[in-house]
């Protein structure tokens, strides 16, 4: 191998990129725009959600029910309606996502001493707002019935101190419970796919269609020279993007950042050689350049998207879905993202994530290498 | 006209149905994709990993980790003798939540104070930490609550019968048992058809310029009309089957309920199809090669999913990201899918969004013909 003849491949790749304009656009705008995209866009922290209700007594009793709702900041009491089709209307056409109602004889029941049942009647289409929705629902009418009992039991002459039970959670890692801090680490991995595998996976496989390669193949350049001087100046381009994506996540959307920045380097690299590494496999595969982006989108960002715990948690996933994600790089690099980001967790803890991320790297330049070769001969 | 639109067609349908990777790709990552999608894409939390240490071992202790053991949302797995096992456990990630009962628990709650459960949750992934920490206080209030009855019954029996209380009675509607399947896979259909109307639209015209037969078509007496036409309907119609073909092994397959007119799915569906060929078209006209084709569907992709309320609530972003939202045309069919799907409902109610999808495509298409026109000259 000679370095003047990988250079020179390299150089050539570079004026490639540098001609095409839009190569460059995206080298250097979709990084940011991903992560301005899912910074912003994806939050799954509800507050303010409209709320119907429907208060069948208008009792100064179900008035205060009702206060605690419109106090809660995660509900807004969008209108008070006075039938039950109003609120199947509203929830039918999404102007409301819930509708409480209060039945008729609320205040007589409380003070006949019965129990009573509001209802909550929740649009669950979105079936995670509505576990939400819930929850807070659940949390106000609690408060509300353990007050009015602790009244009640005053008035008899028992002083009863507030709740018998208290929970104090403590939430590591992500004390605020911001979306943002746990989708922008995984961001990297999704930038990287794109990068790695789908515009290298374009880049060859417009030289194969366009017959571009068999001419590269009669100058003195050996088969591994043209490989990696294709790949350097994406790896490069690459781990730029890396760099620049942790920057916006740590100073624009305040991710805390508690590992070490050389640890995230050597991780990023090992999943930049094994994306490049795919990317480089599905051109020599893929006859044809549409052929070779919906393969690089199947097998590399649908995967960093959605098995790679990115955004859905892996251990909910059927088993059998679980055991796939182990044979995916993106699973790995998203873990140790995460570690590197919100846990800080030390290099040396991280074995399980990084020894795995380095077997594929070398198990998938092999064979691309190999598939390289053999589709040369 | 007739004849030569008829013939542009054959060539349309031989060109996208000869080579068999393509003829794969229509059928085979959409049905893949709507697979990985119905398994993987989950916000439910079942059998969270937990871990508890109990350092009151006293019987009301006991019973209030029961009440964690037997809940299908925690799976106890590990009893701990001390403190700093919870650290170690949750940063390996091996345990999602740790229960603390400190000692002393029994002694405060039979004394009528208010005895702390302390409770540390991994936030790395907020949203499975948001949901737990609903399910923990609920869990953990109706201790409370069962624990305060069983109180005042031991000291004053007769009150207990009468003690008013009031309850939420939760009913979720459309999707009652808050499947996170019954959301994703109605929204799945339209972020694949996007994908696969826009990506093949876009490639097939700016394929013919890439290879050099654009001239040569523009050559035959056909005109720019028939040549739109005869490089849209073929999409249209595959739009249209992929549609069909993701639908049902998605209804089937996963059991979704279809509530709603076929009729309506199907209206909505044309509608969207236009859009999308639309859109299509207007990346062809702006793309000279095919991986500047690619390149800029994939900018115009990324936030049509982001912002269309597939997977993240649009109505937790930021009030200007909200506005944007009306301009992407997923948006709307999202709202006639899963309204088809789960709500069944009509027409009466759906309109505006067939509205807006009609008008954009009509403004879309306009466009991307005129444009057309201009690049063909």
């Amino acid at each position: 191998m000679s370095l003047t003849r990988l250079l020179a491949m390299a150089r050539k790749e570079v004026i490639h990129i540098r001609r095409d304009s839009r190569s460059l656009f995206i080298v250097v705008i979709m990084p940011v725009t991903l992560m301005l995209l899912f910074g912003y866009g994806v939050n799954l922290d509800l507050k303010g959600l409209p709320v119907y209700v429907y208060d069948r007594e208008g009792s100064r009793q179900s008035q205060d029910l009702l206060k605690r709702f419109q106090a809660s900041e995660y509900f807004t009491v969008a209108r008070v309606v006075d039938d039950y089709p109003a609120i199947a209307k509203a929830l039918d056409d999404g102007r409301a996502r819930m509708g409480v109602v209060i039945p008729w004889d609320f205040s007589q029941r409380l003070s006949d001493g019965c129990p009573v049942q509001v209802q909550a009647l929740v649009d669950a289409t979105d079936d995670n707002t509505a576990n939400v929705l819930i929850g807070y629902a659940q949390a106000v009418v609690q408060g509300y019935s353990s007050d009015i009992q602790i009244d009640w039991l005053a008035k008899r002459g028992f002083s009863i101190q507030s709740a018998p039970v208290s929970v104090q959670t403590r939430t590591w890692y992500n004390e605020d419970l911001v979306s943002s801090s746990f989708i922008v680490p995984g961001v990297l991995a999704l930038v990287m796919s794109v990068i790695g595998a789908f515009l290298t996976s374009l880049t060859i496989a417009r030289e194969w269609e366009r017959g571009s390669m068999e001419q590269l193949i009669s100058t003195p350049v050996s088969a591994m020279e043209i490989m990696l001087g294709k790949l350097a100046p994406y790896f490069v381009i690459g781990m730029f993007d890396v760099a620049v994506c942790a920057l916006i996540a740590i100073q624009w959307f305040h991710v805390p950042f508690r590992g070490s920045f050389a640890t995230l380097a050597v991780s990023s690299a090992l999943f930049m050689i094994v994306v490049l590494s795919m990317g480089f496999l599905i051109s020599v595969l893929a006859k044809n350049q549409f052929a070779a982006s919906q393969i690089a989108l199947i097998v590399t960002f649908l995967p960093a998207f959605l098995l790679s715990g990115f955004l859905f948690a892996i251990e909910q996933m059927p088993v059998v879905l679980q055991w796939i994600t182990r044979i995916l790089p993106a699973r790995y690099f998203v873990s140790a993202l995460k570690m590197i980001f919100l846990k800080g967790t030390p290099t040396a803890m991280l074995y399980g994530d990084l020894i795995p991320l380095a077997v594929f790297a070398i198990v998938l330049a092999l064979a691309a290498t190999r598939a390289f070769h053999k589709r040369l001969e | 006209m007739l004849g030569r639109l008829k013939q542009m067609l054959i060539k349309e349908f031989i060109q996208t149905l000869r080579d068999k990777r393509t003829r794969f790709i229509l059928i085979g990552p959409p049905i893949i994709q709507m697979l990985v999608f119905g398994y993987a894409a989950t916000y439910e939390i079942h059998h969270v990993p937990t871990v508890v240490l109990d350092l009151d071992q006293s019987t009301e202790s006991r019973e209030l980790v029961s009440r964690f053991t037997s809940s299908p949302y925690f799976d106890v797995q590990r009893q701990l003798t001390g403190a700093s096992q919870i650290r170690e456990l949750i940063d390996e990630g091996k345990a999602t939540v740790g229960l603390e009962i400190d000692a002393g628990f029994a002694r405060k709650l039979t004394k009528g104070q208010t005895a702390p459960l302390q409770v540390i949750v991994d936030a790395t992934n907020s949203n499975t930490a948001l949901i737990a920490s609903s399910y923990i206080s609920q869990i953990a209030l109706g201790f409370a609550r069962d624990y305060q009855v069983d109180r005042i019954g031991r000291i004053a029996p007769q009150l207990v019968e009468r003690m008013p209380s009031v309850a939420l009675e939760q009913r979720p509607w459309y999707n009652p048992g808050l499947s996170s399947r019954w959301f994703f896979v109605p929204g799945v259909i339209g972020s694949l058809t996007l994908v696969l109307v826009i990506t093949l639209t876009a490639f097939a015209v700016v394929r013919e310029r890439e290879i050099g037969t654009l001239e040569q078509i523009m050559v035959t007496p056909i005109r720019p009309v028939e040549f739109i036409l005869g490089k849209t309907v073929p999409f249209f119609l595959i739009g249209l089957f992929d549609i069909s073909l993701i639908a049902t092994v998605g209804t089937l397959w996963f059991r979704i309920p279809f509530r709603g007119h076929i009729w309506i799915l199907l209206t909505g569906s044309v509608l969207f199809i236009l859009c999308m060929l639309g859109v299509g078209l207007l990346i062809s006209t702006v793309s000279s090669t095919q991986q500047q084709a690619m390149v800029t569907s994939f900018f115009f992709i990324m936030p049509a999913i982001t912002f269309s309320g597939f997977g993240f609530p649009i109505a937790t972003m930021p009030q200007w990201l909200q506005y944007c939202t009306y301009v992407v045309p997923l948006r709307y069919f999202l709202v006639v899918l899963r309204g088809v799907y789960l709500k069944g409902v009509g027409m009466e109610i759906l309109w505006p969004q067939m509205a807006a999808m009609a008008g954009m495509a009509c403004v879309l298409l306009t466009t991307a013909v005129l444009r057309f026109h201009k690049a063909l000259d």
